[in-house]
């Protein structure tokens, strides 16, 4: 890396870890999110199936 | 602008194209790094840093782009009440953030070989910082309310304000004499850059703006999750 | 026009009557200052040097102390309401706030800063640069900071989330502030860096008042 490795390599290594760490923390937010609201409706929570006139329908 | 306004919609649209744009972000990534670091010629004045824009120039790109897109769903959740408008604007700060801090520190790391220093306190790092300072007041501001609601409209308000820093970080290589090199691709009269250069730059570019959108899609079915929580939290309680 | 200044003059006299608060405003900006003098130590090159970054900062964060209450009181006894009933614009609600902020703590440290500077060992030919400069500033300062305050009308911490909002937006003020101050002490024109000032300033005064309306519209709904 003509003498400038050490420059090089940390700005790879830097861009590699803010985007992976980005990537991890939005994926592992989404899933518990999504299995807590799986979980809640198994519960029979959920206020669509009540009433059916929910207006959020997700 | 109404049809991906309903979040079922958006939803199903979103999870079809989503391992589409993530594959396509893997091999953006794996082409374009190789591109970069081992087919890309060093450069004649700037030797082998040269591989350090390949990370640092998109990197700016996105940081850019993450905010006019921030700035546009907040524009069209103050004027349209999309609602998912507003999840779009929450979900894009953190990534802009991020991709703002690799620019600043990536660019730190390609200053210190080529002009004697990490830092200069010029117009262009200057308004960079200031655009990594707005992104982290917006992500303070929409979550520093009790009713959700009230941050998102809030925090819309303070990204349109912001949006003055854009031209300020764009021109400000042009208005004022700095050690920042100006534009070399987005300039009038055509990129000035060499073509075997060009390929990995716009290589990294595109993975990078793939990520981007990988990153929303997931980041606003978090908050989509996050928000029918909520309610079913509070059909819990009434049970 | 007689409803902006009914509204200038109610936050004044507020102002007043709370004399507290104002005074601790000032008092704050004064003590902050003869910090660094004191940590420091007596080198007079030493600390006219940083004597400009020293009055701008403290002036800034200062500032920053006041603008939390600018809106909230009014937003918690409901006399943000009236004031939206009142026919009045909000953007021009908020512009008689900032020229009250301005008032009460803007005019204050103008006349503060001069004496302050003695105390810092500020060069001599640089006193009209400090107080043109700060003339120019602080009305920007207000005014960015009445965006601030309109938008965290009832936020958690909304002391230090204003201060994380409208800091950011106050660097130019600070850059071309102390810019002036040290150009001056060279024997240099403070010109462009005034003019810079007064463009900001020319901007910020229809400007800022229609964001800090926005704000309030939204904080009402």
């Amino acid at each position: 890396m003509g003498g400038y490795a050490a420059y090089i390599w940390p700005s790879y290594g830097f861009t590699a870890l803010v985007l992976v760490a980005l990537l991890i923390s939005a994926w592992r937010t989404m899933r518990v999110r999504e299995s807590e609201v799986e979980r809640l409706r198994g519960l029979g929570a959920d206020p669509r199936r009540r009433d059916g006139t929910s207006k959020d329908a997700v | 602008m109404h049809r991906f306004a309903n979040p079922t919609r958006f939803l199903r649209l979103a999870n079809a194209v989503l391992p589409w744009l993530g594959g396509l972000t893997a091999i953006l990534f794996g082409v374009g790094l190789y591109q970069a670091l081992v087919i890309s010629p060093a450069d004649y004045q700037q030797g082998e840093t040269v591989r350090i824009m390949y990370v640092h120039v998109p990197a700016a790109w996105a940081a850019l782009a993450g905010y006019a897109s921030l700035a546009i769903a907040s524009f069209t959740f103050l004027v349209w009440r999309h609602p998912l408008a507003d999840l779009a604007a929450r979900a894009a700060s953190p990534i802009g953030a991020g991709f703002t801090a690799i620019a600043l520190v990536t660019g730190a790391l390609w200053g210190q070989p080529m002009w004697g220093t990490w830092w200069v306190w010029d117009a262009r790092l200057t308004s960079v910082l200031i655009l990594f300072f707005l992104y982290l007041g917006h992500m303070a501001l929409v979550n520093a309310f009790d009713d959700s609601d009230r941050g998102g409209r809030a925090g819309a308000v303070l990204a349109l304000v912001g949006v003055v820093n854009l031209p300020i970080i764009k021109f400000s290589v042009d208005w004022w004499n700095t050690l920042h090199q100006p534009a070399s691709v987005l300039r009038m009269g055509g990129p000035k850059i060499a073509g075997e250069m060009m390929t990995p730059l716009m290589m990294m570019a595109g993975a990078y703006f793939a990520l981007f959108g990988v990153l929303m899609i997931l980041r606003i079915r978090s908050l989509l999750a996050a928000r029918r929580l909520r309610q079913l939290r509070l059909a819990v309680q009434e049970i | 026009m007689g409803r902006f200044w009914a509204i200038m003059s109610r936050d004044l006299t507020l102002a007043r009557r709370q004399g507290a608060d104002l005074a601790m405003t000032v008092s704050f900006f004064v003590v902050v200052v003869v910090l660094f003098p004191l940590g420091l130590g007596p080198t007079p090159g030493q600390l006219a040097e940083i004597a400009p970054a020293v009055l701008w900062v403290t002036a800034l964060l200062a500032a920053m102390l006041s603008f939390d209450r600018l809106f909230q009181q009014d937003s918690e006894d409901g006399g943000l309401d009236q004031l939206a009933l009142s026919g009045l614009p909000l953007s021009v609600v908020a512009l008689a706030k900032a020229l009250a902020h301005w008032l009460t703590t803007g005019l204050p440290m103008i006349v503060l800063a001069p004496v302050l500077a003695i105390t810092l060992n500020l060069d001599g030919d640089a006193y009209w640069a400090l107080i043109l400069g700060f003339i120019l500033g602080t009305p920007i300062v207000s005014l960015f900071g009445t965006v601030g305050a309109a938008l965290v009308v009832g936020a958690r911490r909304a002391g230090v989330l204003v201060a994380l909002i409208v800091l950011p937006l106050t660097i130019p003020v600070l850059i071309f502030g102390t810019l002036a101050i040290d150009a001056a002490a060279n024997g240099l024109s403070i010109r462009v860096h005034l003019l810079m000032l007064a463009a900001i300033l020319a901007a910020a005064i229809p400007l800022a008042p229609m964001a800090a309306g926005a704000a309030l519209r939204q904080a009402l709904e």
